[in-house]
């Protein structure tokens, strides 16, 4: 039961860790459908640097640095020369899937030690708590803390405020003289450098290995979680943690030697998707809402 | 800042077209650099790349059957993005136009008739507009994103595809592959001219851009989804049914999607593979911007993306290079685009004092 | 010395000059008018003095000291503060919120709410910092831009056009607010094209034409037949008035009991409206911005339809539930009140434009294709008729000027020979020749057996154009009554809320004012 548990948790994390950076791009109202081609870039990057530096940290470091690195591309053409956000993104993804191929070729079939778990002397030796709770890798942790620090930034700090008025109306925001590009090319690098951390998790710790399109639609995903919580950070951690589960399912019923066929329980967290799009969606007032009411749109600063 | 936009008003017609022939200079460009990177001679490399594909015999039929399968996708595509409707899916009504189609083929088995092929074509138009009936009656119905929901579905078709192959479809003689049995003569796509590869498919996607351009451009319902993705209000103003227009934007590309399935698996391939297309959805969706969302453009585009995948097949197998390479050329080559695309509507000043000082409209003030 | 003081601004935009060496000086207590016509260079010119946009010449003077504001938030540190036309408020936040948004010095948004709540007591402007901006009123937005400003003591504040959106009564109350600022030292700069109220409030008037300052003068020695004049440059022959009585004339629209939820997100409900209008006649829809106006004109044109077929009857059908495509063939025409995107497609053509909402009247199309010679030859007639100033019919629609673009879209309405004409904010935005010109196209219209429907913010186009008026207030509609015999006073209680039946015995009471719009 724990181990199940604790398979959940490491299923879950690479969504939390993306779709948290892509609720800050769209706070501030940047929709940036490169997630997918940002955390390839990101799992490759930060498995070819933990394998040549010999150090995970390092890895991680480099593959948010990667993710950022790209998020600056769609800003640039989205943000400064105001290409269609949607198109922008398909190119960042379809970049991202060629890029991590032709870096990961030399790096298929070799194998990485996980992260070391963190133990906790004391806590972490509790019963059920202990492991689940308290001996984790780090990235684990990191995605609550980071989860918490958002939600804190969005909803009590100054910054957020500012950041959440951009996505609210772009020309108020100018009107009365916030930079509104300046505080979404911030937005959308944090959003790419969690994209890039999602996918260092993926390569570093799910796997942990590297191989072709090895994320499997996780960026889309996570898109589809942050409407699935309708924009709210707690609703995000659910919805994380729901989708990690199914992942893990379609996993573990397949283990079982269930009689069905493995594509069909390979599709289920594709399906599931849908499915909860078309729940949460359906409720129109509620997307409106929550929705930042300027995103994707462009902006040019008319004076 | 170094770089500042002003607008010109009015669309720039130079730069309409302008934008492409740039946007591919710079990506050849590039790949000259990125070759470099890699330790090949750019000069050769290029070469290799762009030239010698076509100069072998086979050059230019293979160029035409390689294009097919994106032309008709992208004359789908553009249809769709010019109303706004965002189908990402294709590869998946691909898949399922494979599916469909290649269902009639393995039931007719060696058997004959003219009607073999026909039922194919228009079982692969159906597989591919079931498949994208399923987002159209989402966004319709249920306000579901069409984007999210047409990809989810791709991965689905996948593995649909995959379990048919490997299961109730699989070719029982196949030494365990998993494949279907390839498709009898009367289920294989004509062939145009003798000695090649040059099927029937290739002359249904450029009677599917003529006619993609003649409703886009000359009817009313062109006119009508070209106002659904420009001005959602005008087009409820107008009049214009915008549900209605959904459907049939993302049934056309579905159905469109899925005739280019067919006739890759009953062309080139025969027989159903899990592997049945190296991304022609997604690269259409390039094929699409490239053509400047125009049919004939569409055209032009199918063609310079298809000399792409036999550029990028034929430097893996004299360069030794990984055919990604392919895929990060198409990816910086939307890039270039969409950044040129700016030059439509605005003009550049370098060195201006700050960028964003201008006015929108020059009339707003 | 002045506490404002511009010597020679200049800004120039592509294809216009927007201020051609503009002086100006304000002293510390006065309140200043800035008076122009739409497109003067009014507002460009207040941009620059609040650092929104960066003069390409010339000189700012604060206090004897020559500055450069380069951003909003410095113009705010000087004392410097700003209540924009169209709000700069953030709807899904809340009145703290967008308060704190527009304080750049951290040090003050500590302790915020009371003094929120102390400001908006001491000025009369009462607002709850806790309520979401979308379920405020147009007037509660003001009052949140207003007490924004307060907040920082101003010694200088910026009003850009700040009563087209107030009732009469309202007006009266902000210029109590502005009265009681000036005396207490702060400089006011008034923007408006209303010449009334510049003369009810101002002490000085600088009055742009086309990028110039034109004059300067006290605005209370002048009439305001000579401030329109300076305005606008030359005379603008008001338009013939039509004749009142259509009794006899058939009912082209009946609106009887129309109830409509909103499904906008923060809509408002159209509740039991009712009124008719016969051939010939102009109805006038009055009524502050935000009242339902948007939906009422969306149930009229069928964008939104209705359950109830019976309580929309165009001609003699019940018309309730038709499409705008079908209460078109009835013979109704429309112009919504936004040009771009609704009332025309901004990249298209004006040809494409013509063709948008005519083809079914003008036959346009054949097998399903478009006729394109046909449609060209109609969107030319359009241009020459409506004397429309572009480059032609293959201009972008965006491309031309808000009053050519929307000749054009009312001339294209009028060339489909309409039984029924819905306008929405017909002069919106639209420089006095163009008004004028529309003016007097529905009133020809009218005068041809046309019934006509006007919604409009603007109560002097109302007065100046219809037999009878109605006021739309939170979803209700009073019921019309002849333009002769109410005051604008009556009409504002109205436009507040206040309904009953209105008092006849104040009839001969001032006749309302007909300044220039």
């Amino acid at each position: 039961m724990i181990n199940i548990l604790l398979s959940i948790m490491t299923a879950s994390t690479p969504l939390l860790l993306a779709a948290t950076g892509e609720l800050v791009a769209e706070k501030s109202g940047v929709l940036n459908l490169g997630l997918e081609g940002m955390m390839l870039v990101g799992a490759v990057i930060g498995f070819a640097a933990t394998v040549h530096t010999g150090s995970a940290s390092l890895g991680v470091l480099a593959a948010v640095l990667a993710g950022i690195a790209m998020s600056l591309v769609f800003a640039f053409l989205s943000l400064t020369l105001m290409a269609n956000q949607v198109a922008t993104g398909l190119a960042l993804t379809i970049f991202g899937t060629g890029l991590s191929a032709l870096m990961g070729a030399g790096y298929v079939g070799t194998a990485l030690q996980p992260l070391p778990k963190l133990t906790l002397p004391g806590l972490s030796d509790l019963p059920v708590l202990g492991p689940l709770l308290f001996h984790q890798d780090a990235l684990i942790y990191g995605s609550f803390i980071l989860l918490i620090a958002v939600a804190w930034f969005l909803y009590r700090s100054h910054a957020g405020l500012v950041l959440r008025a951009i996505g609210d109306s772009h020309d108020a925001a100018h009107a009365i003289g916030y930079p509104v590009i300046a505080i979404r090319y911030a937005a959308t690098a944090f959003g790419g450098g969690m994209a890039g951390l999602a996918g260092a998790y993926m390569s570093l710790v799910y796997s942990p290995s590297w191989s072709e399109n090895m994320t499997a639609g996780r960026g889309w995903i996570a898109l589809a979680l942050v409407v699935f919580a309708t924009w709210r950070p707690g609703w995000l951690l659910l919805g994380a943690y729901l989708f990690g589960g199914i992942m893990y399912m379609s996993l573990y019923i397949q283990g079982l030697g269930v009689n069905l066929p493995s594509q069909f329980i390979s599709s289920l967290p594709y399906l599931a998707t849908i499915v909860v799009l078309v729940m949460i969606s359906r409720d129109r007032l509620r997307i409106r809402l929550n929705a930042p009411a300027c995103l994707g749109r462009p902006f040019f600063a008319a004076g | 800042m170094w770089l500042a936009l002003e607008p010109r008003g009015q669309r720039s017609a130079f730069w309409t077209y302008g934008s492409p022939v740039l946007a591919l200079l710079l990506t050849v460009v590039t790949a000259a650099i990125i070759f470099a990177a890699l330790g090949q001679d750019p000069a050769k490399a290029l070469w290799t790349f762009l030239v010698e594909p076509l100069t072998s015999a086979s050059g230019l039929p293979e160029l035409f059957v390689k294009a097919a399968p994106l032309i008709l996708i992208g004359v789908g595509l553009s249809i769709g993005f010019r109303a706004n409707v965002w189908n990402i899916g294709a590869e998946g009504q691909f898949t399922l136009g494979a599916i469909f189609g290649g269902w009639v083929a393995l039931r007719v088995g060696e058997g004959s008739g003219w009607w073999v092929f026909p039922a194919m074509l228009l079982a692969s138009i159906l597989g591919g507009m079931i498949w994208a009936a399923i987002p159209a009656l989402l966004k319709t119905r249920f306000n579901a994103n069409e984007i999210l929901t047409s990809l989810m579905l791709t991965y689905v078709a996948q593995l649909l595809l995959l379990y048919l192959v490997t299961g109730p479809w699989k070719d029982p003689e196949g030494y365990g592959f998993p494949q279907t049995a390839m498709f009898g003569d009367a289920a294989t796509a004509p062939i145009l001219i003798a000695e090649t590869r040059l099927h029937l498919g290739v002359f249904v996607a450029f009677v599917a851009a003529l006619l993609g351009w003649l409703i886009l451009s000359k009817s009313l319902l062109g006119f009508q989804l070209r106002v659904l993705g420009s001005a959602p209000r005008a087009a409820r103003f107008a009049g214009f049914s915008e549900s209605g227009l959904i459907w049939l934007s993302l049934l056309l590309g579905g159905g469109l999607a899925g005739l280019a399935g067919l006739f890759e698996v009953a062309g080139p391939i025969g027989q159903l593979t899990p592997s049945i297309s190296p991304g022609y959805g997604f690269t259409a969706i390039i094929v699409a911007f490239l053509g400047r969302l125009h049919p004939l453009g569409v055209v032009l585009a199918g063609l310079v993306l298809a000399l792409s995948y036999l550029g990028g097949e034929a430097a893996q197998i004299d360069l030794g290079l990984p055919n990604a390479v392919t895929g990060i050329f198409q990816g910086i080559l939307l890039f270039y685009l969409l950044g040129c695309d700016v030059l439509i509507l605005y003009r550049l000043r370098f060195g201006g004092k700050q960028l964003g000082g201008k006015s929108l409209r020059g009339a707003s003030r | 010395m002045p506490l404002l003081q511009l010597e020679g601004i200049v800004k120039q935009f592509p294809g216009c000059l927007a201020n051609d060496q503009v002086d100006l000086a304000l002293m510390p207590g006065e309140i200043h008018a800035l008076l122009g016509e739409n497109g003067a260079g009014k507002s460009t010119l207040v941009k620059i003095i609040y650092g929104v946009q960066q003069p390409d010449a010339g000189q700012i003077r604060w206090q004897g000291e020559a500055v450069e504001i380069a951003n909003p938030a410095q113009a705010r540190r000087l004392g410097i503060g700003m209540v924009f036309q169209h709000f700069s408020l953030f709807e899904s936040l809340t009145v703290a919120e967008n308060i704190a948004l527009g304080i750049s010095d951290a040090r003050q948004r500590k302790g915020l709410r009371s003094r929120i709540s102390d400001i908006s007591r001491s000025y009369g402007l009462l607002l709850d910092p806790d309520r979401a901006v979308h379920d405020l009123s147009v007037g509660e937005r003001q009052r949140v831009e207003i007490v924004r400003c307060l907040l920082q003591e101003p010694r200088l504040l910026i009003m850009d056009e700040p009563t087209s959106v107030l009732t009469p009564q309202e007006v009266e109350k902000l210029f109590a607010t502005l009265r009681r600022l000036a005396a207490e030292g702060c400089a006011i700069l008034y923007i408006s094209h209303k010449l009334e109220e510049i003369r009810a409030l101002c002490h000085e008037a600088t009055i742009m034409r086309q990028g110039k300052v034109v004059a300067t003068c006290d605005p209370r020695q002048e009439t305001a037949e000579r401030l329109a004049e300076l305005m606008i440059g030359s005379r603008v022959s008001a338009p013939d008035r039509p004749a009142s009585s259509q009794a006899d004339k058939p009912v082209k629209l009946a609106v009887s009991h129309l109830s409509l939820k909103s499904d906008q997100q923060f809509g408002i409900d159209l509740k039991d409206i009712s009124f008719g209008v016969r051939g010939g006649e102009i109805l006038g829809i009055g009524g502050v911005a935000g009242n339902g106006q948007s939906e009422l004109m969306a149930a009229l044109s069928g964008e939104t339809p209705v359950a109830a077929a019976e309580s929309i009857r165009i001609g003699d059908v019940a018309a309730g539930r038709l499409g705008p495509a079908q209460r078109r063939l009835l013979g109704a025409c429309f112009v919504p009140e936004e040009r771009n995107g609704h009332g025309a497609v901004s990249a298209f053509s004006l040809t494409d434009n013509a063709f948008l909402s005519a083809f079914r009247r003008r036959s346009l199309t054949r097998h399903g294709l478009i006729e394109g010679e046909k449609t060209r030859r109609f969107a030319d007639d359009i241009i020459r008729l409506f004397d429309v100033r572009g480059r032609g019919v293959r201009a972008e629609a965006r491309s031309l000027s808000g009053g050519n673009l929307q000749k054009f879209i009312v001339g294209r309405e009028i060339l489909q020979r309409p039984d029924l004409l819905v306008v929405a904010q017909p002069t919106w935005g639209v420089d006095a020749g163009a008004a004028a010109a529309i003016h007097q196209a529905l009133i020809d219209l009218a005068a041809q057996g046309a019934a006509i429907v006007i919604i409009s913010q603007d109560l002097d186009e109302i007065l100046l154009l219809c037999q009878r008026i109605a006021v739309i207030n939170l979803g209700r509609l009073s019921a019309p009554r002849p333009v002769g015999e109410v005051t604008v006073e009556q009409i504002g209680l109205l436009m507040g809320g206040v309904h009953g039946t209105a008092p006849d015995e104040q009839l001969e009471g001032e006749q309302p004012r007909v300044a220039r719009t």
